[in-house]
């Protein structure tokens, strides 16, 4: 097939401005990478849960209660609109696990002796399920056996009742439940310190106490069922047994988290490709107006000939289509690799049975027919001016720029400068839309790295507040149940603990109108110091004993503020309902919690000084002595360590820290030197003939220099600021759309994080000066002289 | 002194248009461009410009005019008009039966894919393409065209064919630009100063090839030039002065472009 002489002209002249072309490319591909990664993450995972989640049955309402027995079941599933109910017995217990200092914790979760789960249905990655009737083998969860590094045949000793036990690890497991691995109130998972092993029922059930009973219930619904009605009526079912409160699928904590990191990838895979897509539309709109007017004789040729105003806008329509095209296939190839990466990642923390890639050509398309809608966006009002010049007009060079004097002159600040400084501001000044996007170019790059990094400065904030500000304990010891106050005097006894502080915690449900919220209710000891109660401005405050203090994000779900009066019901013992005044709200990160003096929650309670728990300071030379006496204690539920938690967060952080600060600097330096490369490129060419003048008349080459990157230096100057601004605008926006119930992302944005961006914009606009310097100094003094303009 | 005067004293004695009273039994003229009263004005910021004041012209087929003025006369607005490039003011131009001034610009456009053949004083060639693909770039678009090569040929330029603009002389250059005009084998060859940009030696080779078109394949052509001895290769000669018509004859003594001098 013959190349038409039109498109000969478009390839050629598309070869000539290849760096500024290409660059753009680079831009788009950015964007559509980030769509296909983003996106294509986000449908392979969806896929793979909605696969697991239905071929596991995954169940649809939880609930925990004290015990019932069996033949509760039946009524259970007589509830309208329940399918399958599946009792089980569920526990925490503390665990020795080989080449582990501290305790871990264990939650044990029964499986029917020799038959298949009705729902949650365990699969097994090797190995097998126990035997019938063993009560020393157990399937562990696969992240805690990596974790690890437990195999197939190695042991974990387990305190399961006051009795020290060895498991035997005979399988290595997932289950629906535990995609997304946390312990209860953790929202990171801690692998090696938390694990769910899954052990027979008929060996769980005489050691607590369950034999004909249950502890913990998963049902599924029929089609159509309501959610809302069906845990109603299990409530109310259950409640003489000790029922926690039901709740569906959107409040259990892998699922949640599971469900959140899906939207907050869906989130981030529509916002940051937008902003590619709009620096993109820009450049291109600048490079093809600067091609448009260098050709209007060209196009006046093409018209006088008879080309139609359609062809000529075509002709260079298709030099905007043909850097998106380039970029978009970019984009693709790398957005489909980086998506298979970021899946690998996201297997890590999301186990799944099998996580297929996959990377449709809808989503392709889709990402290819947005940036050729920037393209367009970006050439039409170029393309338009071309067409719209009548031949005889377009045919005559067009008038000379007129400088008049500006706003440098009129407040007489033009003596003050110098002569370069004066032309550099008036070639700003002069097209003060197209500086104004080019700082604001500058500025997305800048926006994207605060917008990026802050995360981080909010994460250090929240690990900061709530692990030296919030929790000053070493350990947090909680029992396996309420004990009386005196356990505490046992704790105090152990060698290496330096003080003792007891907690209380009871489930409850909070009540205002018609909201509720399932929480902890914390009773603190009045004059404690290793877990305290912080304001918004980081004032301790004590547990008040005549009232409530509210988490800030609990009093706003409920809508009470303090003076107002809410309804504690309390889900376990002889379940009190009581109305008490919320007395203040206080600062919390993560969770939703309320908290009152321990002595009070006692008596709200109707039982006597009891306790759930112990915070212990620790001699840090005997801290593993402490560990292994805790671990023997059958008493303890768990044991957590707040510097080995806190390790475990950061450790976690700088693993994605790397791997996103690349990614952001890549992104953003993509931006920067787009825009700055795009824009020098531009004022060489519209400047050439006056710099070669300036060279002729004996000018060096750096002083040449200094006037065309003069005026890159005033935008990025201008850029990074507002980069600041748009880049703290957009962090409140994400934390927006990231805040949940269970987390709230401080807005925090270190001064550091302000400096980074700053220093990267910097020298992504050095280098993109490099680039165009090569060509400045190549300037043909008499050739440049000669072309007429 | 108007122009339309003088028209009727050409007109009456050679070829007597229809507006013009035509003599019974005399075959129809055969009018290619016929212009009534056409002006254009310009607006120059607060300046009104009259480029043309009711200017009234015949171009009958097969003929080469020559149109003589200093610059600034409204020569280049006559021939843009003429080629539908730019449009009257006021006043009507009709090519053959089709009336210019009532065209849109698709329509405008579909004339000049399909009739019109223009060079420029500056040549404005795509420096993007080879002469090949400059003349290439009109007949792929043309309805009947010749090959751009034949076309090179006949301008002499067999064998600069894949050289590019930059690579060739000005005469080389602007011979492509006739070329590129002829090689869709346009009724009417519009030229503005095509020998402007040119000394006399290289002016009077692609003067040579313009006539060497006229005669050839007739195609109508109109010239525009300021250098009053390029009119004596002219059947007809106008000249215009400050808009207006000032001169128009018949040229009796037409000379081969080679022997001009300037």
């Amino acid at each position: 097939m013959r190349i038409r002489a039109l498109d000969r002209k478009l390839l050629r002249e598309a070869w000539r401005l290849r760096g500024q072309l290409f660059s753009i490319a680079l831009v788009v591909a950015c964007g559509v990478m980030t769509v296909v990664a983003m996106r294509s993450t986000y449908e392979s995972l969806e896929l793979s849960r909605a696969a697991y989640y239905e071929r596991s049955r995954f169940a649809d309402v939880f609930v925990t209660l004290n015990r019932a027995p069996e033949t509760l079941a039946a009524r259970i599933a007589a509830i309208p609109g329940v399918a399958a109910v599946e009792t089980r017995i569920v526990l925490d217990v503390s665990l020795d696990v080989p080449g582990l200092d501290e305790p871990a914790t264990g939650r044990l979760v029964s499986l029917p002796d020799g038959r298949e789960s009705a729902l949650n249905v365990l699969h097994l990655r090797e190995g097998r399920t126990p035997l019938p009737g063993r009560s020393d083998e157990a399937v562990a969860s696969e992240a805690f056996a990596e974790a690890n590094g437990l195999r197939l045949g190695d042991a974990v000793s387990a305190v399961i009742h006051g009795r020290y036990q060895r498991l035997r690890i005979v399988g290595i497991g997932l289950s629906p439940e535990y995609v997304y691995e946390v312990g209860a109130g953790q929202i990171v998972p801690d692998n090696r310190r938390f694990g769910v092993l899954w052990m027979n029922r008929s060996a769980l059930a005489p050691a607590y106490d369950m034999e004909g009973a249950f502890n913990d219930v998963a049902l599924r619904l029929a089609p159509g069922a309501s959610e809302a009605a069906v845990i109603a009526e299990l409530d109310r079912l259950l409640e003489p047994y000790g029922g926690r409160g039901a709740y569906g699928r959107a409040d259990q904590a892998s699922a949640r988290i599971v469900d959140e990191e899906l939207k907050q990838n869906r989130t981030s895979g529509t916002a940051v490709p937008l902003i590619f897509l709009g620096v993109a539309a820009f450049l291109l709109h600048i490079v093809l107006s600067r091609l448009v007017q260098t050709q209007r004789d060209q196009i006046a040729i093409l018209k006088a000939f008879g080309y139609s105003n359609l062809d000529v806008g075509l002709h260079y329509l298709r030099f905007a289509l043909l850097a998106v095209g380039i970029g978009s296939a970019i984009g693709a190839a790398f957005g489909a690799w980086i998506g298979r990466l970021l899946l690998d990642v996201y297997a890590a923390y999301f186990r799944f049975p099998e996580l297929t890639y996959r990377v449709s050509w809808t989503l392709f398309a889709i990402a290819v027919a947005v940036s050729a809608a920037a393209a367009a966006l970006g050439a039409h009002s170029a393309v338009r001016r071309a067409v719209a010049l009548p031949p005889a007009e377009a045919m005559r060079p067009e008038s000379p720029a007129r400088y008049r004097p500006g706003f440098l002159e009129r407040i007489g600040a033009a003596r003050l400068l110098s002569p370069a400084a004066r032309m550099i501001l008036r070639n700003v000044e002069r097209y003060p839309v197209r500086a104004g996007l080019s700082a604001l170019g500058v500025g997305f790059a800048v926006s994207i790295l605060v917008t990026g990094t802050f995360l981080f400065d909010a994460v250090d904030y929240m690990l900061d507040v709530q692990f030296r500000q919030v929790q000053r304990e070493d350990v947090a010891v909680l029992f396996t149940g309420p004990r009386n106050a005196s356990a505490r005097y046992d704790m105090a006894r152990l060698d290496g603990v330096l003080r003792v502080e007891p907690y209380r915690v009871a489930p409850a449900r909070i009540h205002e109108g018609h909201r509720k919220r399932n929480i902890p209710l914390t009773g603190l000891s009045p004059d404690g110091e290793l877990r305290r109660i912080l304001d918004q401005d980081f004032v301790p405050h004590a547990p008040p004993a005549d009232g409530l203090l509210l988490g800030e994000k609990l009093a706003e779900v409920l809508g009470v503020r303090p003076g107002d009066t809410v309804r504690i019901e309390i889900l376990e013992g002889a379940r009190p309902v009581r109305e008490l005044p919320v007395v203040g709200t206080v600062n919390e990160i993560i969770g939703m919690n309320a908290y009152m003096e321990l002595g009070a929650l006692n008596r709200l309670l109707h039982e006597g000084p009891t306790i759930s728990g112990v915070y212990l300071a620790v001699d840090p030379h005997r801290r593993t002595e402490v560990y292994d006496r805790l671990k023997n204690m059958p008493a303890v539920a768990s044991a957590s360590s707040r510097l080995v938690t806190l390790e475990n967060f950061q450790s976690q952080i700088a693993e994605t820290l790397l791997v996103s600060m690349t990614i952001l600097i890549g992104f953003a330096a993509v931006i920067a030197v787009g825009v700055i490369y795009n824009g020098a490129r531009i004022a060489l060419a519209e400047r050439g003939r006056e710099l070669a003048s300036l060279r002729v008349l004996g000018f060096t080459r750096r002083e040449v220099a200094v006037l065309l990157f003069g005026e890159r230096a005033v935008i990025t100057a201008a850029g990074i600021p507002a980069g600041f601004a748009i880049g703290y605008f957009f962090a409140a926006a994400l934390i927006g759309a990231f805040e949940t119930e269970g987390y709230r992302i401080p807005l925090v944005v270190s001064g550091s994080t302000y400096a980074f961006a700053g220093i990267v914009a910097v020298a992504a606009a050095v280098f993109a000066g490099l680039l165009v310097r090569r060509r400045l100094n190549r300037l043909d003094l008499i050739a440049v002289l000669k072309t007429r303009e | 002194m108007g122009s339309g005067q003088h028209h009727e004293t050409v007109g009456a004695r050679d070829a007597p248009g229809p507006a013009l009273g035509v003599a019974p039994g005399a075959p129809p003229p055969d009018v290619v461009f016929r212009v009534r009263g056409v002006s254009k004005v310009y607006r120059m910021g607060e300046v009104e410009v009259h480029a043309l004041r009711s200017v009234d012209l015949d171009l009958y087929a097969g003929e080469l005019m020559v149109l003589l003025g200093a610059s600034g006369s409204g020569k280049s607005t006559l021939l843009n008009i003429l080629g539908g490039l730019d449009t009257a003011t006021s006043g009507r131009v009709w090519f053959r039966d089709r009336e210019l001034t009532r065209a849109g610009d698709a329509e405008l456009t579909r004339f000049r894919r399909d009739h019109v053949g223009f060079v420029f004083q500056f040549y404005n060639l795509i420096p993007s393409l080879t002469a090949r693909e400059n003349v290439a770039l009109v007949t792929e678009i043309a309805r009947n065209p010749i090959r751009p090569e034949d076309a090179l040929e006949l301008v002499g330029l067999g064998a600069r064919m894949d050289h590019f603009p930059a690579q060739l002389s000005g005469g080389e250059q602007q011979r492509v630009a006739i070329a590129r005009a002829i090689a869709k084998r346009p009724e009417v060859l519009l030229c503005d100063e095509p020998t402007g940009a040119l000394d006399s030696v290289t002016g009077r080779l692609v003067l040579g090839v313009i006539e060497r078109v006229n005669r050839e394949l007739g195609t109508t052509t109109v010239l525009i030039t300021h250098n009053a001895p390029i009119a004596r290769m002219a059947d007809r000669v106008v000249r215009l002065h400050d808009g207006q018509i000032a001169q128009e004859y018949r040229n009796t003594e037409k000379v081969p472009a080679e022997t001009l001098d300037w």
